[in-house]
């Protein structure tokens, strides 16, 4: 299992956020596209979409189920991964760089400071697996 | 509680991801199931199909007793054949689908799913008659499927007779390296592949010899994941999801299983009036037409209108894309009907197709080959 990178920060949910400014980068961790097995489809969200921390974000499908992933932090989607459509797979392969799924514009920076730091998350991946 | 089969340990050490199914722990996938399928397609796969039922008839009426119990007509098999096949309850609904072999003179050996063996054993008890003994010997038993267009050249290097005398969908006893085996040229796949009943204990040393025999193929290990993608890209029913105890085999597509002129059988009646009334569903295979994958449950449209269910569901590994089974109203059951399935929120675009999805399975040329 590759290790969870230092800058990012992570949820109990198995999500990662890169934090830049207002704007953060979203996508699921490694432990989590394990678990999934091979993902299939990615199914983005509109651009333009408001979502509250905690909500469904996306689904991601994989061979063997339909798997919701959680808005991190509450924004707006400003992008998203077009490249998903034709090679899900990348989620698999590279689940914190090519296998990105959104961007999105931050509302509230404060939320960021209840994510969990690599250590953190690593800590809660130990109690659970 | 949950069983373990005897291959428990063996799917540890080969990392499996275990789950729960049916009253089992059963691996669901070692490498990835994209994989183990794709290995089953174009190599060979093994499968811990342990959990399985086997039930044996036996005596001068076994005939009889499941001529009455079962739906196709036994009286075809000769001995060494088998046959798939159904049983009804009163009301024509499928309590089960199993295969039934004629292993010997006045003796058949049933393989059914692992979630109703104890229904059917108690089933079959019920309604009992002298001189046909029946045995529930699912504790027995433990079973490999091998399969995959491999398969014949993997297991010929272990058995001591010639397996081109092993057509499709026969069986035979005999041995592996000194373990007493059933062989049954079957499975669930769509490939050639070989169903290897051995002693429950046994049962781990049959699967390291195969394992052995396969390095370098390779021969996968292959989880109920693959067996589920695989098994659905053929249209082959699964019981619970495509077929229960409210749907009968006309419905459901089984009717070349049904041999209503053969005499009285459990459930004839209902089955009678059903094929000269014309079903008023029927099960279907759908592909999806835009991105995304059907699950179980989800409706089906036609114009905004509820048609009918999705009863299984998957990315084709194969085809790379979505299908599914569903039941649907009898007047949109022809291929080409434009349909939606609700995944979520959304209505994505589908048509009904031709089945078998996938149609260059090495099952049908072993099965020209024998005719």
């Amino acid at each position: 299992m590759s290790v969870n990178p230092k800058e990012l920060k992570y949820t109990r949910e198995h999500e990662w956020a890169l934090i830049e400014g207002n704007r953060a980068k979203v996508g699921i961790t490694d432990f989590a596209q394990s678990h999934l097995g091979d993902i299939v489809y990615v199914d983005l969200p509109p651009l333009g979409k408001e979502i509250k921390k905690g909500e469904t974000l996306l689904v991601v499908e994989s061979v063997k189920t339909a798997s919701d992933v959680y808005a991190p932090l509450s924004g707006k989607v400003i992008e998203i991964n077009n490249a998903l459509s034709k090679a899900p797979e990348k989620v698999n392969r590279d689940p914190y760089g090519e296998g990105w799924m959104v961007i999105m514009e931050i509302k509230d920076p404060k939320e960021a400071e209840e994510l969990l730091s690599s250590e953190d998350y690593e800590s809660y991946l130990s109690t659970i697996s | 509680m949950l069983k373990r089969t005897p291959l428990y340990e063996l799917h540890l050490k080969l990392g499996a991801r275990m789950v729960p199914f049916a009253g089992w722990e059963m691996p669901v996938q070692y490498r990835g199931i994209v994989e183990e399928h794709l290995a089953v397609r174009q190599k060979a796969g093994l499968f811990d199909v342990s959990h399985m039922g086997e039930i044996r008839v036996k005596g001068p009426k076994a005939l009889e007793f499941l001529q009455h119990m079962t739906t196709n007509d036994v009286s075809r098999l000769k001995v060494g054949q088998s046959q798939y096949s159904t049983v009804l309850n009163e009301e024509g609904g499928i309590k089960d689908d199993l295969i039934v072999g004629h292993l010997k003179e006045d003796e058949y050996f049933l393989v059914p799913n692992a979630s109703n063996a104890e229904k059917i054993f108690a089933w079959f008890k019920e309604h009992e008659i002298p001189g046909a003994e029946i045995t529930n010997e699912s504790p027995i038993w433990g079973e490999i499927a091998l399969q995959g267009p491999s398969s014949q050249e993997i297991l010929q290097k272990v058995v001591p007779f010639d397996l081109n005398n092993l057509p499709y969908f026969h069986l035979r006893e005999s041995q592996i390296e000194r373990v007493p085996v059933i062989i049954s040229r079957t499975g669930y796949t769509g490939e050639d592949g070989f169903e290897i009943f051995s002693p429950w204990d046994e049962t781990p040393k049959v699967w390291e010899i195969l394992m052995e025999e396969g390095k370098g193929l390779p021969l996968e290990p292959c989880g109920l994941g693959a067996r589920n993608t695989l098994r659905l890209e053929m249209r082959y029913a699964l019981h619970g999801n495509d077929i229960d105890e409210t749907t009968n085999p006309i419905e459901a597509g089984l009717g070349w299983v049904v041999k209503l002129g053969k005499g009285d059988f459990i459930g004839r009646e209902v089955l009678l009036k059903v094929k000269a009334e014309g079903p008023k569903r029927k099960l279907v295979g759908f592909e999806l037409l835009e991105q995304g994958v059907p699950r179980e449950h989800y409706k089906v449209l036609k114009d905004g209108e509820e048609v009918g269910m999705v009863t299984s569901g998957a990315y084709s590994p194969s085809l790379k894309k979505g299908i599914g089974l569903a039941y649907l109203r009898i007047e949109y059951h022809q291929p080409g009907t434009e349909l939606e399935i609700q995944i979520r929120e959304k209505l994505v675009r589908a048509q009904v197709v031709e089945t078998p999805f996938w149609k260059s399975g090495t099952v049908g040329k072993i099965r020209a080959k024998e005719v």
